[in-house]
């Protein structure tokens, strides 16, 4: 088991550098100069908006050779650093990734994980009889090909507009500075059920088809089969199927967690809900190559966690890789 | 399970009248505005122009002047008087009684400071220190500046944009930190104090020891104001139709609409233009590339512009039309009728393809559009930045139009670093550009048409983007930053002049007028201004610069709709 961790361990080593190293390169590699866009807006003679100019390569750590930058930017990353935005400037890239981490979190964590037990276990249902497969398969299909914004502007002016019910706009009201007081708490919740909801509905019907398509796989598998004709109940059989076809559910979770803090982008530009995703948008929009990088760099981390949560978890899971581990020891 | 129904309905119980009972802004003491912070605020650095937290100038830094634009009068603000004792010396004389927030007197020493410090670093006004030679301090009150040339047009645009900044508190900064630190926690002179903010506000609380208090008996009205951070058009128009924004200053499409909707808004006029205007949309022309190097091409394309299509229905008659010169109606006085009479160009398609045929431009491949006159292909570019909805209608009406008498050209939209990029190092060919806005004399129009320092222009953004390049037009622009503001005579004759040359050149057309978009919602606040007899005529705009072209006044005449 060792080896087999210590392997998968060293490919992800490997795999981050390369990441990082090519996050590292394209902001260097991009057309355009954002530094001369920063200068102009300040409107100064050309003596003057060369001392400017010095003081933002400086702030920006640009004066030293490339080699050097890059080992900076290793060495800043190990101590948290992403460096300066220069859409917000002066604000560093990681004060400006955290405030926004936290909503990215409370929106995405529950709904990927709420939308994931629900579809799993309404696609489950699906595969059990003729009438239920043909009322949640079509919902199913309908939720998964809607697209995230629509449904969310849909129901922001469903809700909002029309009812008046639900607050559209923010992550908490107004009127309102965080604090830990039930007004907050209550606001905070007031505004994140209808991202919630459009996220929720559309994940939900992609989990319910896959896991429907999943099981009516496996009842056609021989062991259904054979365990049919020893006569087992029909709720054994149906067990069986579903601890293996919720394998490949999990792999697709891991992945769904692992982009989290890439954000649901268009769900939050509805809603002018304060992650990443909206965060990425505006990065590139302004050409702030650091904050692109330093939200880049969350997802690699991000992704490389979920994989190595993943192989963890399929090894507890799924006797098979077990066995297979031991085969190699 | 009676039990878990309970909890989960007290819970909510306390969640909605959390949400109900726990506002920290009261609504009757609280203004919220919008439209001029696109971002999340990131600094409050009054010296960072373009940067800087909504108000960070105007109810925090607060100036020497303020200067009306509606009635084209300077009103004494931080400064007590100001005068020119002889041709190359201004005395001024500051205030006395003015404390910053954290309670230290304002004095000269802290003008003479705030001055200097463009001397030492480069800040938006440095270029002042290339004809002003000192500042003396004759008292504790009064300074004089003495001038090695005296630019007395240019000279009163920095008495009302210039921000005074606190010499305790900034003497100890480093260089770079005075030219792009953060400046958080902000101390000024001003109405308001820094608050807080987060990445959807920013939020000023009411100085309760601000000078005008005693000094002028004015008192702003809302105790907190709350700027909120725009993060697109339709979100912004959501926010107003719900009430919750009280004062919006984004472009907002369908006024009339609005305006009849029931919402509570409404706009400085009643009906068309709906807004004042607050600069113009000019046609940029690169001159250095052909056909756009002949006059007689550009006459044309002048000619062949429908600019009442646009007015009408792009903006559904939000704007107006320029006059010829491309003067605001706040200069209608020094445009000179004689001139434009003669030389000025409006809508008229027949003279268009007749200007064209005279000057060589025919169709010689049979496609619609003429050809340069050694037969290569006319195809230009029009740009505008992506995402400026109104503009992008405005630039596609504009090629049809051309079109119609045979000129091609195309719309574009870049990202908006794409399109100042391309006006900057003047890579475009045709742009729309409003950079120079109201301002308290017409020579900033003309410093901006014929601006002079060609090459300079990628790094100051300074006009002329076209690059058009006439010592003549130079030397009167300079010789009418040289008039003394008072002598309307002799600017009338120089602008006449220049709008001679301007309207026989045409380096830049003129098109139509922007407005200072301002919806105001009388839901929680009243006594907007507008332009009715029976109210005040200040500015209801939050952008910056606005701030102390009187909008600051606008907040002292408000009053809440429930009385405390």
């Amino acid at each position: 088991m060792r080896r087999y961790f210590g392997r998968k361990l060293l490919i992800y080593i490997f795999t981050f550098v390369l990441a990082v190293t090519i996050d590292w390169l394209i902001p260097r590699f991009m057309p355009g100069n954002p530094i001369q866009i920063l200068i102009s807006r300040a409107g100064l003679k050309a003596e003057s908006a060369n001392l400017i100019y010095s003081y933002y390569i400086q702030a920006f750590g640009l004066n030293v050779p490339i080699w050097q930058q890059y080992l900076n930017f290793w060495n800043a990353l190990f101590h948290g650093d992403f460096g300066i935005s220069i859409w917000l400037f002066p604000q560093p890239v990681i004060q400006i990734i955290m405030r926004a981490v936290p909503f990215d979190v409370l929106l995405l964590l529950p709904a990927i994980l709420v939308s994931w037990f629900a579809g799993n276990k309404f696609g489950a249902y699906a595969a059990r009889s003729k009438w239920l497969d043909n009322t949640i398969s079509p919902l199913g299909y309908i939720l998964t090909a809607t697209p995230y914004m629509w449904l969310g502007i849909v129901l922001g002016w469903l809700f909002g507009i029309i009812l008046r019910i639900l607050p559209f706009s923010g992550a908490y009201s107004y009127a309102m500075m965080p604090s830990f007081s039930w007004a907050f708490v209550g606001s905070l919740l007031e505004h994140w059920i209808l991202p919630f909801a459009s996220l929720f509905l559309v994940m939900f019907g992609g989990w319910a088809i896959g896991m429907r398509n999943m099981i009516i796989y496996e009842l056609e598998a021989d062991y259904s089969h054979y365990l049919e004709a020893l006569g087992a109940p029909k709720k054994l059989i149906r067990q069986y199927a579903f601890r293996n076809a919720i394998l490949p559910q999990i792999t697709g979770l891991a992945l769904q967690l692992g982009v989290i803090v890439a954000g649901a982008l268009v769900t939050e530009i509805v809603f002018s809900y304060p992650g990443i995703g909206y965060l990425i948008l505006q990065a590139i929009q302004n050409h702030d190559y650091f904050l692109l990088q330093g939200c880049f760099l969350f997802i690699i981390i991000g992704v490389l966690l979920a994989n190595f949560a993943i192989d963890i978890t399929y090894v507890l899971v799924d006797p098979r890789t077990r066995t297979g581990m031991q085969g190699e020891g | 399970m009676f039990k878990k129904i309970a909890m989960l309905a007290l819970v909510i119980v306390l969640l909605c009248a959390g949400i109900a009972f726990g506002q920290v802004f009261e609504r009757s003491e609280t203004l919220y505005t919008g439209g001029k912070q696109w971002g999340p605020v990131s600094n409050w650095n009054p010296l960072m122009t373009g940067n800087y937290a909504t108000g960070t100038i105007g109810l925090v830094y607060e100036t020497l002047f303020l200067y009306d634009p509606l009635t084209d009068k300077f009103m004494p603000w931080l400064a007590e008087s100001g005068q020119w004792t002889d041709a190359l010396t201004y005395e001024l004389k500051v205030r006395q009684g003015v404390n910053w927030s954290d309670g230290k007197p304002l004095t000269a020493d802290d003008v003479k400071f705030t001055f200097e410090l463009g001397q030492k670093t480069a800040l938006n006004f440095s270029s002042l220190w290339s004809w002003l030679s000192s500042i003396t301090k004759v008292d504790d009150y009064t300074l004089g500046f003495k001038f090695k040339s005296a630019l007395y047009q240019e000279w009163d645009n920095y008495l009302y944009n210039v921000p005074m900044l606190p010499q305790h508190l900034w003497a100890s900064k480093d260089l770079k930190d005075v030219a792009i630190g953060a400046n958080e926690k902000p101390v000024g002179s001003g109405p308001y104090l820094y608050f807080a903010y987060d990445q959807t506000k920013m939020v000023w609380a009411k100085n309760d020891n601000w000078w005008a208090i005693k000094a002028l008996s004015l008192s702003v009205a809302p105790k907190y104001i709350v700027d909120l951070v725009n993060t697109s058009n339709e979100n912004s128009l959501g926010l107003v139709l719900q009430g919750q924004e009280d004062l919006n200053n984004n472009y907002l499409p369908g006024i009339s609409t609005l305006l009849t909707g029931g919402y509570a808004l409404h706009t400085y006029y009643p009906v068309a233009p709906y807004h004042l205007a607050a600069n113009t949309a000019w046609l940029d022309v690169n001159l250095q590339k052909k056909p756009m190097d002949d006059v007689a091409f550009r006459k044309a394309l002048a000619y062949s512009i429908n600019v009442a299509d646009i007015v009408s229905r792009d903006y559904g008659n939000m704007v107006q039309a320029a006059n010829p010169t491309g003067l605001l109606p706040i200069w209608d006085k020094y445009v000179d009728q004689n001139v434009v009479k003669k030389l000025g160009i409006s809508y008229d398609p027949a003279k268009a393809k007749q200007i064209l045929a005279a000057a060589g431009y025919k169709d010689v491949n049979g496609d619609g559009f003429v050809e340069n006159k050694d037969k290569s292909l006319i195809t230009l570019k029009i740009i505008v930045p992506n995402g400026w909805s109104d503009w992008m209608a405005a630039i596609q009406i504009i090629s049809n139009s051309t079109k119609a008498v045979g000129i091609n050209v195309q719309p574009d939209y870049p990202d908006f670093n794409g399109y100042l990029d391309a006006r900057l190092k003047g890579t475009f060919d045709l742009a729309i550009d409003n950079q120079a806005q109201v301002s308290n004399t017409p020579w900033s129009y003309y410093h901006f048409i014929f601006y002079d320092k060609l090459a300079d222009i990628p790094t100051t953004q300074g006009g002329n983007y076209g690059r058009y390049n006439n010592q003549t037009a130079f030397d009167l622009v300079t010789q009418l930053d040289k008039l003394a503001t008072n002598d309307l005579q002799g600017m009338k004759a120089v602008i006449s002049k220049l709008q001679t040359i301007q309207l026989t050149d045409l380096p830049i057309i003129p098109l139509w007028y922007n407005g200072m978009w301002a919806q105001m919602s009388s839901a929680n606040w009243t006594n907007w201004p507008s332009s009715a007899d029976k109210d005040n005529h200040y500015l209801p705009v939050t952008w910056n610069g606005y701030w102390n072209m009187t909008s600051i006044l606008m907040l002292t005449q408000l009053k809440p709709v429930v009385a405390k």
